[in-house]
């Protein structure tokens, strides 16, 4: 059960929140200029790495705020947390 | 036989508080702080069970948690009984019940023992092997299986008894109370910490608090002593919450950890009545201490699993602690010093100690020159070869050692005794610490796996991490505290130290005996009954994963999760692999340490609380006019009103029949009804539905369908233009939630940019839908002076009025196809409206329908419930709902997929209408649809949807998807039942008023 520092409201627990997958995959802004394929990367492909990943977190009973987080698969360590339009911390 | 085993009174014990239990059937009596282990060891008991595989009778083996044999059922009579409950943990109170529960009919003549003249049947990967062939025999392995081989009996009724749950923050928790928790719990509190201490024990001060180890000292002082004034001075510390009885269960990410604290299973039966049972602890720790201690490791030699062989620690605890002698002849088997401690305890208190094993060639220390002052023979490299007893022991063969370790010479001494202890050295109890994802390192010299590293959240403190000695232990407590709490200083710093130090060493994993390993039973998993000999086998089979040996050979798998035998599975797989143990690495440790029971887990969530239900304002009504119930989400939703002795069926058809021909009332506050405001509102619901809004006039109402970004229809519902910039938009009742929380997605993520805001209003409105060609005159009763002239208020819009000075919204919408008004009211006036449309309507015969009805009226005019006749695979070509589309918006919310080749494919499965041929039956939702009937294998073409007889119609009807279902208009299907095919025309969606001419009634 994670500690997550929302960061609209400050630290809660895991149960207070929703992951929403993948972080960083914009909607494209002219579907329909699109093939098949680069639609179905858009809507269908996700990344499932071990190490950092990048991840959009809601934080559902709480400020319903989604912002994004780098968190380390393979031991669940949440690197960052950062805001929606914010560009992903570098290491 | 009975025998009073008592033998010093104990500071623990309260001998004048004699308590009587039963045990099989059997009176005892002990003394309370007596567990049920050391009461029944009092009484010269040691044959609690049989094994799980071979029936072999096993006895008490250890004193704690990590108990492998003595399994129990607790109240065996009582229908709330509980099984695999160890007598190590149970404290005797007046009128405990028990019995041993792996064994059948008796524990003293167990049919199942024959297994154990059977064992070369029962090899590792029995079970695999076995049961696969021949298929036909499983029925009598079944037979033989379940009533032999039993893990005790569950209960059979409700558990009476009352859980709870908390949920506790502190600063620094700090996990077992034996020395080195209770000092690091004193240091956490004393520097203005908040802290917790649990113990699973009913003491404090772990297995020191009974040490009499007189060359242990503390301060000048015997460690015990010392350590008693330092329990006593807690009482006084602020900060400072403890709590015994409570063993931690799980240790997650971020110091989140679950205890289960046990409040009344020690009291007797009139005082447990309406206390809290068990009570989990959800905890949050800022920082975390483990000082969970160490388990002794067991000997693995040949036969050693008879009752009457424990574990060395065990017995000097019985002894030290309850004052109970595990034996009146008593031998000890050793690879360490620590067995010593424990011959010398029984010695001191008068209790014969035959003589000692030590599989060592030699030791010095100052213990071991008491033990031949106090002229107790010592076996040096020597060891035991085989036990004999069946159902006690009586007697061991020993031998000596090669030099090697791996074979015996020279001739062969019996030795009897009813006791032996054994003693294999410690193993950290490093559970928790890899549940919370920490690494091991493992420790060549020593044999151990221990926590190297730690960290700003987490250290282990004591033997858990992997010191032994009393001075190594307070010298490095001392040093960990200072850094892990920042404090200069420990209360503790510099005191005098006394110990003796073990200098010799020697471990063997498999000891060897004059038979060769296929003769012999060195048992390694006592509760699971893998030997040596399995973990060999699976071995030469081809097994290398420790995880994979691990549950081919059942090792480590029972209740105690092997906790005494887990590093001798590791080290003979290692010695036999030729791999050292550090890259081998361990199995892992999962929640729980210790079980739990359900009714802990759950706490109060039982009954009317186990989950969330939501009920409408107008709910009392329902309950007084006799409505049936459905669940819809968390809601429950009016499903009929039944008359009298009226079945479901003639209550929803006779409740159809009155909202098509005078007036019909449902309760559609479950509706989810989502506020939409801001200046680019219309924008976003273009981009939201599949359908145009920007031209919606203020005050009209239009039907949306929303989509997945994978085209596939996701939800359906009425909006309406209440202002300029101002929407309310209601969605299906299961589907509110999602709804909100998919539309917040798209504006924080996707759209920032536009002036929306959104807020759940579901809770906020009660909504009376009034249905049925006379639901205009009634609503003229109830508003005289509103124009319902088809001009003023024409079917798809809105007015706000004021009934009785309320302000009420009313939509002139339509899910039934008759003219329909949904009246909106302020929740808390939802009840008065509602009975003020009744009333109006009692001329009309006004009649309240369910959910039921509703669905039925929805079907005869083919509207969709999305949920029910979309599954998630299903667009609005699909449905045939190619209108609701637009073709000149650029973009929308699964838009793009709409034209994705396999979207677009001709022959998807699409809804139509199905009717069958006999309009008296009626199709069952679910059923499947085929287009030939001698084909084997047929092509399953889709299912049935919705299906209902209906009473406007007088004939069956429903909707269903099929497989190019468009292009199948009049064809004959099928629908094979189990007793008879259904012969079915597929038909057009719509099957009533096709022209929509009831709208305008
Ligand atoms: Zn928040």
């Amino acid at each position: 059960m994670f500690l997550i520092n929302c960061p609209y409201c400050g630290e809660r627990d895991q149960q207070e929140f929703k992951a929403g997958g993948e972080a960083h995959i914009e909607r494209p802004k002219q579907p329909t200029e699109l093939s098949d394929d680069e639609w179905a990367e858009y809507l269908f492909m996700r990344k499932n790495i071990k190490g950092v990943q990048f991840e959009r977190w809601n934080h559902a009973h709480g400020c319903r705020k989604w912002f994004n987080m780098a968190r380390d698969t393979s031991n669940d360590e949440i690197k960052a947390i950062y805001k929606m339009g914010e560009k992903p911390p570098t290491q | 036989m009975t025998l009073n085993l008592r033998v010093k009174s104990s500071e623990f014990i309260d001998e004048t508080n004699r308590i009587s239990f039963k045990f099989d059937g059997k009176t005892y009596y002990g003394f309370k702080g007596d567990t049920l282990a050391s009461a029944l060891i009092a009484n010269n008991v040691h044959l609690v069970g049989r094994s799980f595989k071979y029936h072999r009778p096993r006895g008490i083996m250890t004193s704690g948690s990590e108990e492998p044999n003595a399994i129990v059922q607790v109240n065996p009579n009582s229908n709330i009984t509980e099984p695999n409950a160890r007598a190590t943990e149970i404290e005797i109170y007046e009128g405990l019940e028990a019995s041993s529960q792996n064994c059948w009919p008796s524990v003293n003549f167990d049919i199942g023992g024959i297994n154990n003249f059977l064992a070369p049947l029962f090899p590792a990967g029995f079970y695999y092997k076995t049961f696969m062939w021949p298929k036909s025999f499983w029925e009598k392995y079944e037979f033989f299986i379940r009533h032999s081989a039993g893990l005790g009996k569950s209960p059979n009724t409700r558990d009476p008894d009352i859980y709870d749950h908390r949920n506790i923050h502190c600063d620094v928790l700090v996990v077992g109370a034996g020395i080195s928790g209770i000092l690091a719990a004193k240091n956490a509190a004393k520097n203005n910490f908040k802290t917790l201490l649990l113990d699973e024990k009913n003491e404090l001060g772990g297995s020191t608090i009974f040490e009499a180890n007189e060359d242990n000292k503390i301060n000048h002082n015997s460690a015990s002593e010392w350590l008693k004034k330092e329990i006593n001075e807690l009482k006084n510390i602020e900060n400072l919450e403890i709590k015994t009885r409570t063993s931690v269960a799980a240790y997650h990410q971020y110091n989140y950890l679950l205890a289960r604290e046990n409040l009344t299973d020690h009291l007797v039966k009139k005082d447990k009545k309406n206390k809290i049972r068990q009570r989990l602890l959800k905890i949050r720790a800022k920082k975390v201490i483990l000082a969970t201690g160490a388990l002794e490791r067991p000997l693995i030699f040949n036969n050693n699993d008879r009752p009457g062989i424990m574990l060395s620690s065990a017995i000097k605890k019985y002894s030290n602690f309850y004052g109970v002698a595990c034996g009146t002849k008593n031998i000890f088997f050793t690879n360490n010093d620590s067995a010593y401690e424990s011959a010398l305890s029984l010695h001191n208190k008068g209790i014969k100690v035959e003589a000692i094993i030590d599989i060592r060639e030699n030791s010095d220390t100052k213990i071991i020159k008491k033990i031949n002052d106090a002229g107790i023979k010592i076996y040096w490299a020597h060891t035991i070869v085989d036990t004999r007893g069946y159902k006690r022991l009586s007697g061991v063969s020993i031998m000596k050692l090669s030099n090697d370790g791996t074979s015996v010479t020279g001739n062969k001494i019996s030795i009897s005794c009813d006791c032996l202890g054994i003693a294999g050295g410690w193993t950290p109890a490093v559970h928790l610490y890899t549940q919370s994802g920490s690494k091991l390192t493992f420790d060549e010299e020593r044999k151990i796996f221990f926590p190297k590293t730690d960290t700003k959240e987490q250290i282990s403190v004591g033997s858990c991490g992997g010191d032994f000695e009393l001075d190594e232990i307070i010298t490095n407590l001392n040093y960990k505290l200072k850094n892990f709490l920042n404090i200069n200083k420990t209360d503790f710093e510099g005191i005098s130290l006394e110990n003796d130090h073990e200098t010799s060493k020697r471990n063997i994993w498999l000891l060897p005996s004059d038979k060769t390993i296929g003769k012999t039973k060195p048992f390694v998993d006592y509760q699971n009954d893998a030997t040596a000999k399995d973990i060999k086998l699976a071995l030469r089979e081809g097994f290398r994963s420790i995880e994979h040996v691990k549950r081919y050979t059942t090792t480590g798998m029972g209740t105690d999760q092997g906790k005494l035998g887990n590093m001798h599975a590791l080290g003979i797989i290692a010695d036999t692999a030729g791999v050292k143990m550090g890259e081998l690495g361990t199995t892992t440790f999962r929640p729980p340490y210790t079980p739990l029971t359900f009714g802990t887990i759950v706490g109060r969530n039982v009954g009317e609380f186990f989950d969330t239900f939501r009920r409408t304002p107008m709910n009392d009504w329902h309950i007084k006019n006799k409505a049936e119930f459905e669940n819809v989400g968390q809601w429950k939703r009016s499903w009929y009103y039944p008359k009298e002795d009226e079945t479901m069926h003639q209550a929803v058809q006779r409740e159809s029949k009155a909202a098509r021909q005078s007036a019909g009332i449902l309760d559609a506050s479950t509706l989810g009804k989502i506020d939409i405001q801001g200046s680019d509102a219309s924008e976003f619901l273009n981009r939201v539905y599949t359908n145009a809004w920007s031209k919606l006039a203020i005050g009209k109402c239009r039907y949306g369908l929303m989509l997945n970004e994978d085209g596939m229809v996701y939800d359906d519902g009425v909006t309406t233009r209440l202002g300029e910039n101002h929407y309310i938009m209601t969605t299906t009742t299961g589907g509110a939630a999602n709804v909100l929380g998919k539309l917040e997605d798209y504006l924080q993520t996707e759209w920032p940019e536009l002036d929306v805001y959104l807020t759940s209003v579901t809770d906020h409105f009660a909504t009376a839908s009034l249905c049925g060609p006379n639901s205009k005159k009634i609503l003229n009763k109830i508003i005289p002076d509103l124009d319902l002239s088809d001009d003023n208020f024409p079917h798809m819009s809105f007015k706000e009025v004021l009934i009785d000075k309320i302000k009420c919204r009313i939509m002139r919408i339509s899910f039934t196809g008759e003219l329909s008004y949904e009246i909106n009211a302020p929740a808390s006036y939802g009840e008065a409206i509602w009975q003020k449309c009744i009333e109006a309507g009692k001329e009309f015969n006004i009649t309240p329908y369910g959910t039921e009805t509703m669905h039925l009226l929805r079907a005869e005019k083919g509207f969709i419930i999305v949920g029910q006749d979309t599954d998630g695979t299903m667009t609005p070509i699909d449905l045939q709902m190619d209108w609701i589309v637009s073709k000149k918006k650029y973009d929308f919310i699964g838009k793009r997929s709409l034209y994705r080749s396999d979207t677009m494919k001709e022959d998807r499965k699409q809804l139509v209408g199905l009717l069958t041929e006999d309009p008296n039956i009626v199709l069952e939702e679910g059923a499947q649809i085929v287009s030939e009937l001698n084909q084997k294998p047929v092509e399953m073409l889709g299912h049935v949807t919705s299906s209902y007889f209906s009473p406007n119609l007088n004939k069956s009807i429903a909707l269903a998807v099929v497989k190019d279902g468009k292009n199948m208009m009049g064809r004959k299907l099928f629908v094979p039942m189990e007793n008879k095919n259904i012969s079915v025309t597929v038909a057009n969606t719509v099957f009533y008023d096709e022209k929509n001419e009831r709208l305008n009634a």
